[in-house]
């Protein structure tokens, strides 16, 4: 298959780690091609390496070997400052601990992407009320992460992610620090805005159920190495 | 990132650890307001005497004397210093060659003499000197009882205080009122002068010719009363208690102590005098004006080399002071570095998302810098407001000394424009220098590992 057709790609992905004079494979030989618009998500256990291989997808981490292509360029070989364009233009991050800065309100939270990219001050207040807007925050603005529910800070943090308009959206264990009820609104935001925007999304979650209901393809992973990969029972 | 976000950002920042910020800002600030308070105290004690002696006219003046009086007092005469050639009396004629040479603004000569003066019936005897009208501009007479003479050549006195003690127990009292001055004038007799005329004048020679020397009186009003004696060292040769407006004194035709000598070695009746001061455009004319003196075959003199060497122990002095203080400064950029390393430890988790969001190595460098940046500038600020008022105090604690000691206030200390300048730019540079580690090592923060610190 032609690697134009797909938005990323992770060409035997593998990430070692030492450990005194042990060597850890985190992720082991992983291949994987992602279409855009795609919600998929990398379901394991505790230790399979799915956060660390959506670390390398994300540019935040690199590989020991093998390649991550996004768009015709190699994640692996990007100097330090164009990986940070490349987090910064490309893609959006959403945490498990939701990773809102306590100091700042969350208005500022969400402009603080905006703020790394240089982007014009007046046009920003109108992108944070959109972001905001979009994921029913718009009378919270103000307040600071402590003041927010635990469903409404990681709402917050997908406005943060969005605020941007990444290509891809990385989401890692979305839901890990909410109750289900709030974790279902999550996905369902997630899914709402895959359908609306096309953006491909990337999840890393331990539950499947969730990863059934909402991702439209599934990447099994088991001790660093990729399993199985296909659409939802 | 933008300057004014960064900016923006880092004053945040600040603002959000209060009380950790305030103090490693009052750490510089004390710093920079011990630097200031040194430095301004080396520059106003400089400043103070530095314009007291150019006002005195001590360094743009050169002070001439014919080679045969050139000798300080108490100095032996040397083999050196002895005639070669036929010495010249400083005359008027001198005199106008004198003011034409290049960058002279000022030759006068040097009248003074000893004399008696009498006031209310009493009769003393003291020592006259003639002022020139730019004594006025010197600074000498600043805080004087009375004022300066109101023209350059008005019959007018002004007194110092210990001689108008001996006039009256109130020398203020002095003021507006006439002294009479008794003095010997001296006059040239013409070559074809009557036989009376002749047999006064026949001093030694038989020769016509000579001067004559006749008692008179000068009554003068009294116009000021100066407490310290504004002629004091000038070329060594002593002080006066009353002084007359130099053109006055010209006119008095005094007998001077060369008269007789200037007679006896055969030269005209015209008068001369024991010195001149010639003033000079700048202090930096003095050499050339000096070398050209000295080619007309006159003795100089000037202080232009002891003014250098004063320069010269200021610069010590404050370079010092500088070192001293900045030891201070030293230690508050240590509690940056302190305060920094800290925030770089507390905020990890937040420098990870910072660079989860796309921050590059370069933004968050960037953060801490300007953070320690304005650290610096609000220390360096704050710490200049704090040294000037130290400053304002020793100027207080000290007028209010000197008042004790009947001596008129004075500021010691002095925040010149530069020194305020270099205070800020200096707290800054101390401030980013101690942010370079910690930034350094924020930058370099791997951004998984950062996110995962708890």
């Amino acid at each position: 298959m032609p690697t134009a057709t797909f938005f990323l790609q992770a060409q035997s992905v593998s990430r070692q780690y030492r450990l005194g004079e042990t060597v850890i494979r985190a992720v082991d030989a992983v291949s994987l091609n992602i279409r855009k618009g795609e919600f998929i998500a990398l379901l394991g256990s505790s230790g399979s390496g799915k956060s660390t291989l959506l670390s390398m997808m994300a540019g935040l981490d690199r590989p020991t070997s093998g390649a991550i292509r996004v768009q015709e360029r190699n994640l692996a070989e990007l100097p330090s400052d164009d990986l940070a364009r490349y987090r910064r233009e490309t893609v959006g991050m959403v945490f498990q601990s939701f990773n809102l800065l306590p100091r700042m309100t969350l208005e500022e939270n969400v402009e603080l992407p905006l703020r790394l990219a240089e982007v014009d001050r007046h046009d920003r207040a109108s992108r944070v009320g959109e972001a905001l807007e979009r994921v029913g925050l718009g009378a919270r603005r103000r307040h600071r992460p402590s003041e927010l529910s635990g469903g409404e800070q990681q709402r917050g943090g997908l406005a943060r992610a969005l605020v941007n308009r990444p290509a891809i959206l990385f989401a890692d264990e979305p839901t890990g620090n909410l109750d289900s009820v709030n974790g279902e609104q999550i996905l369902l935001l997630l899914r709402e805005i895959q359908d609306s925007l096309g953006m491909t999304i990337i999840m890393v979650t331990h539950e499947r159920p969730l990863a059934e209901k909402f991702a439209n393809r599934i990447a099994l992973l088991s001790d660093g190495k990729l399993v199985s990969d296909g659409a939802p029972r | 990132m933008k300057t004014r976000d960064l900016s923006e950002l880092a004053v945040r920042n600040l603002r959000e650890a209060v009380l950790r910020n305030s103090l490693t800002t009052l750490g510089v600030a004390v710093g920079v307001a011990s630097l200031v308070a040194m430095l301004s105290l080396g520059v106003g004690l400089q400043t103070l005497a530095s314009s007291r002696l150019t006002r005195s006219g001590l360094f743009d003046a050169v002070f001439v004397t014919s080679q045969r009086n050139f000798r300080g007092p108490g100095r032996p005469p040397s083999a050196e210093s002895a005639p070669k050639q036929k010495t010249r009396p400083l005359d008027d004629d001198v005199r106008q060659q004198l003011s034409k040479l290049p960058n002279v603004t000022e030759v006068y000569p040097q009248i003074r003499f000893v004399t008696e003066v009498r006031y209310a019936g009493k009769s003393e005897s003291t020592a006259v000197l003639g002022l020139s009208d730019s004594s006025r501009t010197s600074g000498a007479f600043d805080g004087m009882t009375g004022a300066f003479f109101s023209s350059p050549s008005a019959e007018e006195a002004i007194l110092q205080i210990d001689f108008a003690k001996l006039l009256t127990d109130q020398p203020s009292s002095l003021i507006g009122k006439d002294l009479i001055l008794r003095y010997a004038e001296r006059a040239a007799l013409p070559k074809n002068a009557s036989d009376e005329d002749l047999l006064d004048s026949m001093i030694g020679s038989g020769t016509p010719g000579g001067i004559t020397i006749a008692p008179r009186e000068k009554k003068l009003r009294i116009v000021g009363v100066i407490e310290s004696d504004p002629s004091a060292g000038i070329g060594g040769f002593g002080g006066a208690r009353v002084y007359l407006p130099l053109k006055t004194a010209e006119q008095l035709h005094v007998a001077q102590p060369d008269d007789l000598q200037v007679f006896v070695s055969g030269n005209s009746g015209k008068p001369s005098y024991i010195a001149m001061t010639v003033r000079v455009h700048s202090p930096k004319d003095v050499p050339q004006v000096e070398a050209a003196i000295k080619q007309l075959g006159f003795a100089t003199f000037s202080l232009l080399d002891a003014s250098k060497t004063l320069v010269t122990v200021f610069r010590v002095f404050d370079l010092f002071l500088g070192l001293f203080s900045s030891l201070a400064l030293t230690v508050a950029s240590l509690g940056i570095i302190n305060t920094l390393v800290m925030a770089v430890l507390e905020r990890r988790r937040e420098i990870g998302i910072w660079k989860a969001l796309g921050a590059t190595d370069h933004d968050v460098r960037s953060l801490f810098f300007a953070e320690a940046g304005a650290m610096g500038l609000f220390g360096g600020l704050f710490g200049l407001a704090l040294g000037w008022l130290i400053g304002q105090a020793l100027n207080w604690g000290t007028t209010i000394y000197l008042r004790t000691q009947n001596l008129p206030g004075t500021k010691i200390t002095f925040v010149p424009l530069w020194l305020a300048l270099f205070a800020i730019g200096f707290a800054i540079a101390v401030s980013l220098v101690a942010g370079l580690y910690p930034a350094a090592r924020a930058a370099r923060l791997n951004p998984v590992e950062a996110l995962r610190y708890e």
